[in-house]
């Protein structure tokens, strides 16, 4: 047992720190948000060329540093802290992901671009009825000669804006909710019958609602096995939550640590408030829940390579946890603030914002408590 | 970063297993299954198979009885402990005295008290607490004055009243903290003393629990007299030793492999007893929701004493972290107690202990889950209320 890092990761994440407090602070986070863009390709450019972390995860025979799933947690929490919205997560985490599982015969070049910072990925697979049931696709694609048509509607593709490909779950067979016939492709997002309405969403990152109209595909856009999609995708997505519990713990550590100096430094009552036992408390409690929500990050990036029910219900309880986590911990670095807290120009409020939204990400807490429940205590409890 | 056993982990397991099954005494463990009153010898049975054994007291120095194991290795122990179900070693001389007697005593007095300890001879107990010091320790009242005898020796005149005594009755002797001092500010002015038990002027009075147990006690002081001898470290200076003791109490304190052993028992009685839907209680959906998240709650908490471990064995000794494992580890003991006496229905309310031990009355896992709740309330107040560990995190961690 151990849960120290290499010296490769304290690198990463010195590295990772230190350029974002140079070019990733508040305010130029903030006007980057509200450009058109709505990011900075050159930060984008600079994550490939200048830090080269675009590689973190991906072995080194592929053009990577040779790092995994601690790499990416790394990277994240760092990320967390800055609240970055260039799309790491879609590109690196969940597209990477799905080449490196898939085998899929174009994956090395892929992954070239990827860690080049030449190819932006974005993950369609929310639709409107389905809520967080991955299999719950009405999006279909129906074999065509050799390759296939896509048609379907997918909703709040986060990063879609930004990308170069989609990678679309939709269905190939079996009924609605069916576990069999879930497919994964990968769809250039410039194909005819790809139309998106782009946006930005409550946390600073931008999304679209993608539409599939009789979309073209080959063969070669399939992902892994035809019709046995969904483990792959239940992978990949529990990968995609370590990561997101890892940034939670950058932003949950802003919260907490934000509010402890806010409140040594406001007077009231001609005293720091931080004086008033009952804010030292709220504090500790809050303080608790960030210790809690690390523990999980790393309990779940460890059992990141076991057996798919055990990794499950690992990653389920760490979702729990930092949903747990996020709602306390933001609600009451609001509260401590007080009214400042509310107002779009101190940070404090957009960090609470990223922590809510992180609350849903890849499942609700609520979401995430029952799937821990039928893998403990099994389908007859 | 990972989580694996290494093949030497693997066989070390392998071995306290075996070790547990061949040794620990049978008469304890029927005495424990039956739910009969522990003697003092019970207590002790266990204690002395370890000491020949030389596995009492892992996390001392090596020098004076440690085991020099890994952290992984103290995980697996207190896991391998907990799932045969062992009754623990006493904490009062192993964890809490010896590590203020190696830290702080003289060569003399380490030589003096740390076999007895190791070897179960001797019974200590704690005097701390006072009717008027609680959660405000360093209040404490009990005086301690110098005087020199007729033998030429100097002595502690020692007079008060500690009380929440655990196990005083069967006390050989017992680390007092006493005022030397009344006249500087509280924590300025306490001393560390060792007291034999058996000195005139001592008197143990049992208090009695809600579920009718004795385990602590009024320990009254007249005019007790102590040779200066006994006393670790400085004159004055006893609350750094009381507060490195609090340290040590409160590692120990998270009880991770006891809760997972807990859990597992209470998903047993939830899978005997019947909701109101009929079916198991474990497939009524509040009662599985409930377990399900203590049982992500002590994930979390196993998981941070890890870390904690991890960081220890990089030389740092128990810090104010321990303080999160206090409160976290008594919340979760109290949870699994409450859904427990839950789970037990309207076989929570027999109170069978006057009755003796053969009584029966409903399913053996009801039998005494009413008793542990009233008595697990205690956790979250003793060795500094989860208030007071509050208090520390804030000060030390949060620099508030």
């Amino acid at each position: 047992m151990d849960f120290s890092f290499t010296d490769e990761q304290s690198m990463l994440r010195d590295t990772v720190a230190s350029y974002l407090a140079d070019n990733y602070a508040f305010d130029a986070r903030r006007a980057a948000i509200k450009s058109e863009a709505g990011w900075r390709p050159e930060v984008w450019k600079a994550f490939a060329e200048e830090l080269g972390i675009l590689g973190a995860p991906f072995s080194e025979e592929l053009g990577g540093l040779g790092g995994g799933p601690v790499d990416n947690m790394v990277v994240m929490e760092e990320f967390g802290k800055a609240l970055v919205v260039e799309p790491y997560m879609g590109t690196v985490v969940i597209g990477g992901g799905f080449l490196k599982h898939s085998g899929h015969a174009a994956a090395p070049d892929l992954i070239e671009k990827v860690i080049a910072g030449d190819a932006i990925f974005a993950f369609a697979y929310a639709e409107p009825q389905a809520r967080y049931t991955w299999q719950d696709l009405k999006t279909t694609a129906t074999k065509d000669g050799t390759g296939y048509v896509i048609n379907g509607q997918k909703s709040v593709v986060i990063g879609a804006p930004w990308a170069t490909h989609l990678i679309v779950t939709a269905r190939t067979g079996g009924g609605q909710r069916d576990a069999q016939g879930v497919s994964v492709f990968l769809v250039d997002k410039n194909a005819k019958g790809v139309t998106t309405r782009d946006y930005p969403t409550v946390d600073g990152q931008r999304a679209s609602e993608v539409t599939f109209e009789n979309v073209s595909v080959g063969v070669e856009a399939l992902i892994g096995a035809e019709g046995h999609g969904l483990p792959l995708v239940e992978k990949v997505m529990d990968e995609a939550i370590a990561a997101t519990c890892a940034e939670a713990c950058g932003v949950l550590r802003r919260l907490q640590e934000g509010t402890v100096e806010y409140t040594r430094t406001r007077k009231q009552f001609g005293v720091p408030i931080s004086s008033f036992q009952v804010l030292q408390h709220r504090m500790v409690d809050m303080f608790i829940q960030l210790e809690q929500s690390i523990s999980m990050t790393y309990m779940a990036t460890i059992r990141l390579s076991e057996e798919a029910h055990e990794r499950a219900q690992a990653i389920s309880a760490a979702k729990v946890q930092i949903g747990k986590a996020c709602r306390f911990v933001g609600q009451n670095a609001v509260q401590l603030h007080g009214g400042m807290a509310i107002t779009d120009e101190m940070a404090i409020g957009h960090y609470f914002k990223r922590a809510t939204m992180i609350e849903g990400v890849f499942g609700s807490t609520d979401h995430h408590l029952a799937r821990y429940e039928a893998l403990s205590f099994g389908k007859a409890a | 970063m990972n989580l694996d056993f290494s093949p030497e982990d693997a066989a070390f397991r392998e071995e306290v297993r075996t070790f547990i099954a061949e040794n620990y005494p049978k008469d304890l463990r029927a005495k424990q299954d039956s739910g009969e009153q522990l003697s003092k010898d019970d207590y002790l049975a266990w204690h002395k198979v370890l000491a020949k054994k030389g596995w009492v007291a892992p996390s001392w120095p090596k020098e004076f009885g440690g085991t020099d194991w890994t952290p992984t290795q103290k995980y697996i122990w207190s896991e391998e402990q907990a799932r045969a179900d062992t009754i623990a070693v006493l904490p009062f001389g192993v964890s809490m005295l010896a590590p203020v007697i190696y830290t702080f005593g003289t060569e003399e007095q380490k030589k003096t008290f740390l076999p007895g300890i190791y070897n179960g001879e001797v019974w200590w107990c704690q005097g701390y607490s006072e009717p008027g010091a609680g959660s405000d320790l360093a209040s404490l009242k009990t005086k301690a004055e110098r005087v020199k005898e007729d033998d030429g020796k100097e002595y502690y005149i020692v007079n008060g009243q500690k009380t929440w005594t655990t196990l005083g009755q069967f006390a050989d002797w017992g680390f007092f903290l006493v005022k030397t001092d009344p006249d500087v500010k509280p924590q300025a002015g306490i001393s560390f003393l060792l007291i034999d038990m058996k000195s005139p002027g001592i008197e143990v009075r049992p208090i009695i629990t809600l579920e009718g147990g004795h385990e602590v006690n009024d320990v009254f002081l007249d005019n007790v007299k102590v040779p200066v001898e006994n006393r670790i470290f400085h004159e004055n200076q006893g609350w750094t030793c009381a507060k490195a003791l609090l340290a040590h109490e409160r590692s120990g304190i998270a009880g991770v492999a006891r809760s997972k052993r807990g859990l597992e028992r209470l998903r047993e009685m939830a899978t005997t007893e019947m909701s109101d839907l009929g079916g198991p209680l474990l497939t009524d959906t509040f009662f599985k929701r409930k377990v399900a998240e203590l049982e992500i709650d002590l994930t979390a908490l196993e998981f941070t004493e890890l870390r904690t471990l991890a960081g220890e064995s990089s030389g740092k000794g128990p810090g104010p972290e321990s303080s999160i494992l206090k409160i976290k580890g008594t919340e979760i003991q109290q949870r699994l107690q409450e859904l427990a006496l839950e789970a037990a229905g309207h076989y929570g309310a027999p109170f069978l202990r006057d009755l003796g031990h053969n009584a029966n009355i409903g399913p053996s896992y009801a039998d005494g889950v009413a008793g542990d709740y009233f008595n697990g309330r205690k956790t979250s107040i003793y060795g500094g209320s989860n208030e007071i560990q509050r208090n520390i995190i804030a000060k030390m961690v949060l620099g508030l």
